[in-house]
């Protein structure tokens, strides 16, 4: 089914398209962790997509495009802060809201940038690696960014369960009521967190729409928004499990269009909804048993918290 | 801050918005009047006798303008027709209409706007047209690529089988590895005849390859499009041709240095390495035609398929990589297809399973041809929910 000489390409493009995901997933963790959820995720990515595609298309400069896709992200996120966190609006509504609205924007912002391209990129070569015989193809063609997402992930969890900063997040996002009572100040560091995890779907916006599709199209991410935040709680708020759902999540697409290749029929509506079905089964687990929940989701998440109530 | 101040700011808030929302609705509709009325109109006003009002035409789009492609060609027939009429007629269009029960409120918009020639540019606006229809007798509905009539409804297609096929030549003779790749949209008749074509096409020049086909299940996905370039590619496909409505595929291709097809419009600068030519859909003969129809009140319905003898299709801006025979060959179908002496669906031609579907010398017949639902010799894997 998967020939021999297929495999290190299919392995490549999943890195690729599983990168996408992990930057927005892994931002939307840095939330969850501080018990904010925030739905505006695609709305955030689409922004985020234009506005390093524009910077791309005007400065030639692919990091300050990445750069641009992080700052829209982060503002975005800042403006959702201030209604969730200060205004103690539902985080639910104020999310889907974001999210609606990013569409909307991106796609009226963008219209003139349909019809603009990017100039072909390099191909990456990393010293000698890429020329290894099945491990060449297969890991040491990426785009930098996808071995920055790796190395984003080992500093997430050494962050989260090894310094006190995390610990403090986490503290956040399990009681905040404690946290305040400890005198740390809560809404403060849910904003952070709610602008680092901006960002980082910023990240993934811009790598989209500059190095995975180097195109703008109104909607151009195509509910990979919602399949990060599935992602996230399938992969129960932990940093590694996420970066492999993301991997699982992005290959499961591109093995289904190679499958169809090969000439196997395989439905690609049921394949669509895998990533779905796969994060229900994950929420039904472990919502059985109480401990399992408390053990698994941050307790505050979602809900709001109001300083002095 | 206190509650009560809170909740004064929130309330603020929220009437602003809506008075700024109320404003935005009421002072932009996407109206485009044809340019000539505007300074027309106080000359015509004066006019001892009055100038009989342009002849309103809505167009619906399923897409954007700016996917380069279905759409954008619409919307380049559509200048077309304000240029070729002038104050005679204005247009507007209304863009990213989904197919189904929003479509149905957006023709009797339109309708309500005045507009007494409709056009509906995709095959899933059928139901919706044909349920507004009965009750807006005095509106004329053009629906693409349908295939149901009513009294003020006909339907117009465009013989894309002849661009693929056309490209298919170009693509047989260009590939190395000798597999090719299409990037399927949705698995309706049109798409399997043009991933068909596209390999006859390729057949008549290269009798080796063969066709991959990767469908995305949508019109219009860019970032999947890309996906499923990019799997055709790994598959060894080193010549892509597409159905879906963006450049996508197009540009994955050049990223990746293989060749592609630009499709329904025109998209060389979207891929100068990766671009062998374009098959592109020009709908303004027809769109022309429907308008004079209309203002001559010789409307009537029924249906035309339209293809290279008509103008509607056409292969452009065919690469210099392409060698100077493979360009004679291409000239040479379009004029046998100009003329009627050259046929492509014209037997032997035997389905994927052995089976043969064309007897020596028989033509098939539009009929024939609007029921494809198999793949021919060539094309490899199954048609989805198909035989």
């Amino acid at each position: 089914m998967v020939s021999m000489d297929a495999l290190p390409l299919l392995i490549a493009t999943t890195l690729s398209a599983g990168t996408v995901l992990a930057f927005a997933a892994l931002g939307l963790l840095i939330n969850e962790r501080a018990g904010i959820l925030n739905l505006g995720a695609e709305g955030m990515m689409l922004v985020a997509a234009l506005a390093g595609f524009a910077t791309a298309v005007h400065t030639g400069n692919d990091w300050i495009a990445f750069a641009a896709g992080m700052g829209a992200g982060a503002l975005m996120a800042a403006a959702f802060g201030v209604l969730v966190i200060w205004l103690n609006t539902n985080q639910y509504a104020t999310g889907l809201a974001l999210s609606l609205f990013g569409t909307g924007f991106s796609a009226f912002m963008g219209i003139r940038y349909t019809k603009e391209t990017l100039p072909a990129r390099p191909e990456w070569n990393y010293a000698g690696l890429s020329h290894l015989e099945f491990a060449g193809p297969a890991l040491f063609r990426q785009h930098p960014l996808v071995y920055v997402a790796i190395v984003l992930t080992i500093a997430l969890a050494w962050f989260l369960y090894r310094s006190r900063a995390g610990l403090v997040l986490r503290a956040v996002g399990e009681s905040p009521e404690s946290a305040h009572a400890l005198g740390y100040p809560v809404r403060r560091i849910r904003l952070a967190a709610v602008m680092a995890g901006g960002a980082l779907c910023g990240l993934s916006g811009a790598y989209i729409s500059v190095v995975y599709t180097p195109l703008w199209v109104e909607g151009m991410v195509a509910g990979k928004g919602w399949i990060a935040l599935a992602l996230t709680t399938f992969a129960t708020w932990r940093p590694a499990r996420v970066l492999l759902g993301a991997y699982l999540f992005g290959g499961v697409t591109m093995l289904q269009f190679h499958l169809q290749g090969e000439g196997v029929d395989v439905p690609s509506q049921i394949l669509s909804m895998l990533p779905y079905l796969a994060t229900i089964v994950v929420l039904v687990l472990i919502s059985r048993n109480a401990a399992w929940i408390r053990v698994n989701m941050p307790a505050s998440l979602g809900k709001p918290f109001s300083p002095g109530s | 801050m206190t509650q009560l101040s809170k909740r004064t700011l929130l309330s603020i808030a929220g009437w602003s918005t809506l008075a700024a929302t109320a404003a935005l609705v009421g002072c932009g509709k996407k109206e485009e009047p044809a340019p000539a009325p505007a300074p027309a109109e106080p000359a015509s006003a004066a006019a001892p006798a009055p100038k009989a009002d342009p002849l309103k035409i809505s167009f619906v789009y399923v897409g954007s303008i700016g996917d380069g492609g279905w759409t954008f060609a619409h919307d380049n027939a559509r200048k077309a027709l304000e240029k070729e009429f002038g104050d005679k007629i204005s247009t507007s269009y209304v863009e990213n209409v989904p197919e189904g029960a929003d479509a149905e409120r957006v023709f009797r918009d339109q309708a309500g706007q005045g507009a007494k020639l409709v056009f509906g540019t995709t095959f899933g606006y059928m139901e919706p047209i044909l349920k507004v229809a009965p009750e807006l007798k005095d509106v004329k509905f053009e629906h693409a690529t349908g295939f149901k009539t009513a009294d003020n409804v006909r339907t117009y297609d465009s013989r894309t089988y002849e661009g693929a096929y056309m490209a298919g030549i170009i693509a047989g003779a260009m590939t190395k590895s000798n597999t090719l790749g299409v990037v399927g949209s949705v698995p309706i008749p049109e798409v399997i005849r043009n991933i068909n074509s596209f390999t006859l096409g390729a057949q008549s020049v290269n009798p080796k390859i063969k066709t991959k086909v990767v469908w995305v299940n949508e019109w219009l996905n860019p970032p999947k499009e890309s996906e499923a370039a990019t799997s055709l590619i790994n598959g060894g496909a080193d010549v892509l041709m597409q159905n879906t409505d963006s450049n996508a595929v197009l540009k994955t291709a050049e990223s990746k240095g293989k060749y592609a097809f630009g499709w329904d419009s025109d998209m060389t600068s979207y891929g100068p390495q990766a671009h062998l030519a374009s098959a592109v859909i020009n709908w303004a003969p027809y769109y022309i035609k429907a308008t004079k129809d209309t203002l001559e009140g010789t409307w009537a319905t029924g249906g035309v398929w339209w293809g290279v003898k008509e103008g509607a299709i056409d292969i452009v801006s065919i690469s210099d990589k392409v060698p100077a025979e493979i360009k004679t060959k291409v000239e040479t179908v379009k004029a046998g297809l100009k003329d009627g002496t050259f046929s492509i669906w014209k037997g032997p031609i035997v389905g994927a399973d052995g089976k043969e579907v064309l007897k020596a010398d028989q033509v098939a017949d539009d009929k024939f041809l609007s029921g494809i639902t198999f793949y021919v010799k060539g094309v490899e894997g199954k048609v989805p929910g198909g035989k």
